[in-house]
């Protein structure tokens, strides 16, 4: 039983991004809203996000900026910076979910211009199905 | 330029030449065509070269700013990219001469946003193909989509909402992959694909492992199509401008089952995804086998030629994913032959409902009646479509369809080989419903609408898009016959040794 | 024996598959058109004929048109099996074009440019299936035949055309695509090869009896062209083309090519000693058996004319796949015989019934008392034809059917010897009653019909070409029968 509770206790981020991810993708299916279904496209990849960027965790490491001089005399001890990689590739990633979520804004707009709401079933009920 | 680069010239063109028609086509419109065609036909001629460089050289690499891999990106080409490169170049020119004359059509005026959308889009293809690297796959995937929820969103009426569908479900399927290759960089601290299969070797039995695997294929499974992911893929093809659905239908979800095809072979090799867990390989061929089904049922249920297509196309992709998964010679080769053949049927299909479409203004089953005699080019060409659908001798479905039944046979999977059969029995039944409507009827017979946006006099389609239909009618007779060769010299060698 | 790679059966298969270009470029004169369809025929038939005495010396000419599988080419092969089948063809497509311009222009009929090129397209798919030297080969001509069969089937486009198109494309894709092409490719996975071999290329491919029985069945039933119960329904349906289209397509092209493909099974593929070892001759014969004695008793009820001929030939093909089945070398020979001799024997009373249709606009043998007297040349031209079919001598299908008597005396079978016998005698019930009250019974409406005169020339000079050839027939059969049997005994 000890073990379960350090399991999750210990491992307490993961189990957040998890959560995350879930109401992100409740609420991409769930809602009605379209701006609510792009929130929550936003959530979920905010989460996945967030669990890249904690892979990259060190215990005890520090930011990984180091004086040039110092690193190329010495070299620089892996241990006690955390891994930038991650960091790096969630940068890309970022740009990713702006961009999408941009063009999805634009195309939110361009629905609104064409049945005058947001509210799914209302347009549904527009178009006559 | 030296030939070791030519691949990347070939990416960069479109994209280079996608800023140019912004620029230049607010000035003038004339600008645009010779821009698009001029870029893609050097793409072409360049994938040429590359193609029979490595037929001749063997597969090569190139790293992206002299950063040495696992640390830099890679691209890789090799047989099974190069013949996508010229795949995607072929389809892609071809399409283009159709799509200006559409776009003409259906956005005037706001044509070099159209085709900007539509050049990176082909160059974020060419980068799929020829990356080696995960992550830059999940960039150049996004790449790809957003460029494609664009220009779907272009269309008319519901097409801005099926394009808002498209985005979400897309996304997800993106997001899936990018958690797959987190759980590979967690597992063995690297991006590029070849140094993973390396680092995976010993941990075969992890759940992690068959965590990661398992997003990445759902995510792919998502972007492709596949049936029950496929939810958003009627609307979003069937509602999209015309010149956009005809270079998208056939390229997209074809590369991402070559990204499939890539991430087995290349990440997870096949000694993982197929022979590690024999449950989840033969699974997977059931539910293709399902899906074709699925798919050809709904297909019959509808009323609009495109529809009708986009269900069909659905279809055909459980075929494509169904041969892979068989993991013999046979299958891998069928697979890998239909996603040429599939590409080439598609665009020819596509390109008689662009006809059609600028035509008769639609495409619904009613507006379809006699139009053999009115554009029997158009419908010639459709006829030979549609026999390659059904899987008909000499054209070019036929060949790769005996490869995946051979597959089928070979691996004992009796279910697989029967939806084939069904599903070219209820392809035959689809296609020749529309050659009846339009070779029985009169035509006009039920024309009682009378709000044709255009009271075009319907003749035959223009010629500019007549062309490239009657070109790849011709080719899919030609790549039908030439399937011997084109097995023999590049597929075969796609293939790992040991099959 | 020796082979030779040549061009001549391309050139023979592909002289009307480019002649459809000019036919269809000379829609606006008729008359051009026409000479163009007659200048294929003759050619064709002179290109196959070419190629005869090498053939009937034991040679082959051999032509690969491309390597599109491992180990399966589109190949040609000019054999003597394929040889007889392709004189038959070609020679009688000569006469249906000539007996097409007398009809279609007599009843005006639209769409005519069409039904040229669809001919054409048919006819090299005919010769293409004749010439085939592998399963795949023969596979790819037959669904282009189905498919360019389609246009001629549905030609008159009303709602009863487009049913019967339904039908005819229902019975024949449906089974080539759902039992041919499996059976195709278990047989290519078990043998490596699909190339038509003396002897078959099943022997020591270690399938077990059951799954060469299954087989066996795929095939016979996936040849649906060959008209084997249940698969025959679209033959009557077929009937609705005009008769040109039935007379040659429904009379020789289309129905031989299902035999054909079903013969080279049986011979090429299976193998004679190979179906003899595991018995599986009786499972052709039963089948054939019931198909013949149905179709024949149908045939009694039909008032139709056409759909009359339509139920014979079902039998009729039957009686082929009959010979084969016996497996012995009389029976064999006598099945591959009547190929031609049924061809010449029907096509004579089809273009009769077309004929009639034309000159007194008559289809149903009700209708018909009294009309030979009228139109003695066709009458006597179907009394002919009908004697052929029956096996009377001095006719030609006395030959392949006195074979087929002897072949099953020869395999003790006697009970098909009852079945030739039942099935002869209701040859003769349902032909010769026409011919009878055609000259002997008195018509209905004698006063009115005085417009009734002989068919137009164009028409009548084929019936009569094909019912002389099938007297003659009789008295000079050698190069059928030397070609029957140097394609079961090279």
């Amino acid at each position: 039983m000890s073990e379960f509770m350090a399991e999750v206790v210990g491992k307490y981020n993961y189990w957040l991004y998890v959560v995350l991810m879930m109401i992100g993708f409740y609420a991409m299916i769930g809602k009605r809203n379209l701006v609510k279904k792009l929130l929550g496209m936003n959530i979920f990849q905010t989460a996945i996000i967030l669990f890249y960027v904690s892979t990259g965790v060190k215990r005890g490491a520090g930011i990984p900026i180091v004086d040039k001089y110092a690193a190329l005399k010495h070299g620089v001890d892996a241990a006690t910076v955390v891994n930038p990689l991650p960091h790096v590739l969630m940068l890309t990633a970022i740009v990713v979910s702006v961009s999408v979520t941009g063009v999805a804004l634009a195309v939110l707009l361009r629905i609104y211009r064409e049945y005058g709401t947001l509210e799914e079933d209302e347009i549904l009920e527009k178009i006559g199905r | 330029m030296t030939t070791s680069n030519l691949h990347l010239y070939v990416l960069a063109a479109p994209l280079l030449t996608a800023f140019f028609v912004n620029l230049l086509g607010r000035k003038s419109r004339s600008w645009i065509a010779p821009l698009a065609l001029g870029s893609l036909a050097f793409s072409t001629v360049g994938s040429v070269l590359v193609l029979l460089r490595v037929l001749t050289h063997g597969a090569y690499s190139y790293t992206v700013g002299n950063w040495n891999p696992p640390f830099g990106i890679e691209l890789l080409v090799d047989h099974l990219s190069a013949l996508m490169l010229l795949l995607i170049s072929a389809v892609a020119l071809i399409a283009t001469v159709s799509a200006l004359k559409s776009a003409e059509r259906e956005h005037p005026g706001r044509e070099h946003l159209f085709f900007t959308l539509y050049l990176i889009l082909i160059a974020g293809l060419y980068g799929l193909v020829l990356t080696a690297d995960a992550f830059n796959l999940y960039v150049l995937l996004e790449i790809t989509s957003i460029t494609s929820y664009g220009l779907i969103a272009m269309g008319k009426e519901r097409a801005p909402l099926a394009s808002f569908n498209y985005i979400i479900m897309g996304s997800i399927g993106a997001c899936f992959y990018l958690l797959g290759v987190g759980y590979l960089y967690i597992l063995t601290g690297s991006l590029n694909m070849a140094d993973i299969a390396i680092l995976l070797q010993g941990l075969y039995g992890t759940a992690a492992l068959a965590t990661a695997f398992a997003f990445v294929l759902v995510g792919l499974g998502v972007k492709m199509a596949f049936f029950p992911l496929h939810g958003w893929l009627p609307n979003a093809y069937s509602l999209a401008p015309t010149g956009a659905g005809t270079m998208i239908a056939p390229l997209m979800t074809k590369v991402t089952v070559y990204l499939m095809i890539r991430v087995i072979l290349t990440v997870f090799t096949p000694d993982y995804a197929f022979f590690h867990s024999p449950l989840v390989q033969s699974g997977i061929v059931w539910v293709a086998a399902g899906s074709i089904l699925c798919a050809s049922a709904l297909a019959l249920g509808q009323r609009d030629l495109r529809r009708m297509l986009t269900y069909i196309l659905i279809a055909e992709v459980g075929y494509m994913v169904g041969g892979v998964w068989l993991a013999n010679a046979n299958g891998l080769t069928g697979a890998i032959l239909h996603i040429v053949n599939d590409s080439l049927m598609t665009l020819c299909l596509f390109l008689a409902v662009a006809a059609i479409s600028y035509r008769m203004g639609g495409t619904g089953f009613d507006r379809l009646q006699g139009i053999y005699r009115k554009m029997p080019v158009t419908m010639a060409a459709f006829t030979v479509g549609a026999f390659s659908m059904i899987g008909v001798p000499p054209t070019a479905g036929f060949f790769s369809k005996w490869y995946l039944i051979l597959g089928g046979i070979d691996a004992g999977h009796w279910g697989f080989v029967a939806a084939l059969v069904i599903s070219s029995l209820v392809n035959a039944v689809l296609f020749f419903r529309i050659i009846e409507i339009g070779f029985f009827f009169a035509p006009g017979d039920a024309h009682g609408h009378g709000h044709e946006a255009h009271h075009e006099e319907i003749k035959e389609a223009p010629l500019q898009m007549l062309q490239p239909l009657i070109f790849t009618a011709i080719a899919l007779i030609v790549v039908g016959l030439s399937s011997g060769p084109l097995v023999d010299k590049v597929i075969r060698l796609a293939i790992p040794g040991s099959f | 024996m020796a082979y030779a790679s040549s061009i001549w059966p391309l050139a023979a298969i592909g002289i009307s598959l480019l002649g459809t270009i000019p036919i269809m470029l000379s829609g606006r004169s008729p008359n051009l058109r026409e000479s163009w369809t007659l200048l294929i025929a003759i050619g064709k038939f002179l290109l196959v004929a070419s190629m005869l005495p090498a053939v009937l010396d034991g040679a082959s000419y051999n032509f690969v048109i491309a390597e599109v599988f491992p180990g399966v080419p589109i190949a040609l092969r000019v054999d003597a099996m394929g040889m007889l089948f392709a004189l038959v063809a070609s020679f009688l497509w000569i006469w249906t074009s000539v007996y097409s311009i007398g009809y279609m222009r007599a009843l005006e009929e639209h769409g005519q440019t069409r039904y040229y090129a669809s001919f054409a397209l048919a006819i090299s798919a005919t010769i293409g299936v004749a010439f085939s030297a592998n399963l795949f080969t023969l596979y790819l001509f037959y669904e282009v035949l189905s498919l360019s069969t389609y246009p001629l089937v549905a030609h008159e486009q009303n709602a009863e055309a487009r049913y019967s198109g339904r039908k005819y494309l229902t019975y024949i894709l449906g089974t080539s695509i759902g039992l041919a092409l499996p059976a195709m490719l278990i047989t290519y996975s078990l043998a490596g090869t699909l190339d038509f071999q003396v002897g078959g290329v099943l022997t020591g491919s270690g399938a077990s009896p059951q799954l060469l029985a299954l087989l066996l069945i795929m095939f016979l039933f996936g040849f649906a062209k060959a008209g084997l119960m249940p698969f025959h329904g679209w033959l009557p349906a077929a009937m609705v083309a005009p008769t040109p289209v039935s007379s040659f397509l429904h009379g020789v092209a289309v129905v031989k090519v299902g035999v054909f493909s079903i013969l080279r099974v049986i011979f090429h593929i299976f193998g004679p000693n190979l179906l003899l070892e595991i018995n599986l001759g009786a499972i052709i014969t039963t089948i054939a058996s019931v198909t013949l004695l149905v179709a024949s008793l149908v045939a009694l009820t039909q008032d139709s004319l056409k759909r009359r001929l339509a139920y014979s030939t079902i039998g009729q093909l039957s009686y082929m796949i009959l010979g084969a089945g016996m497996l012995s070398a009389a029976g064999m020979t006598g099945g591959i015989l009547h190929i031609a001799m049924h061809a010449f024997g029907k096509i004579t009373l089809f273009f009769c019934a077309g004929a009639i249709y034309v000159a007194a606009g008559k289809k149903y043998i009700s209708q018909m008392d009294g009309l030979g007297r009228r139109m003695p040349l066709t009458y006597m031209a179907f009394l002919l034809g009908s004697l052929s079919i029956i096996g009377m001598p001095p006719l030609g299908g006395f030959i392949s059917k006195w074979n087929l008597v002897i072949g099953a005396v020869n395999s003790d079978q006697l009970i098909l010897l009852l079945v030739l016998l039942v099935s002869s005698l209701l040859n003769a019930a349902y032909f010769l009653p026409i011919v009878y009250r055609g000259f002997f019974a008195k018509a209905a409406e004698e006063t009115t019909e005085s417009g009734i005169k002989e068919a137009p020339l164009f028409c009548l000079i084929p019936l009569g070409v094909t019912a002389c050839g099938s007297l003659a027939l009789f008295f000079y059969p050698d190069i059928f029968l030397r070609l029957a049997q140097l394609a079961l005994f090279p």
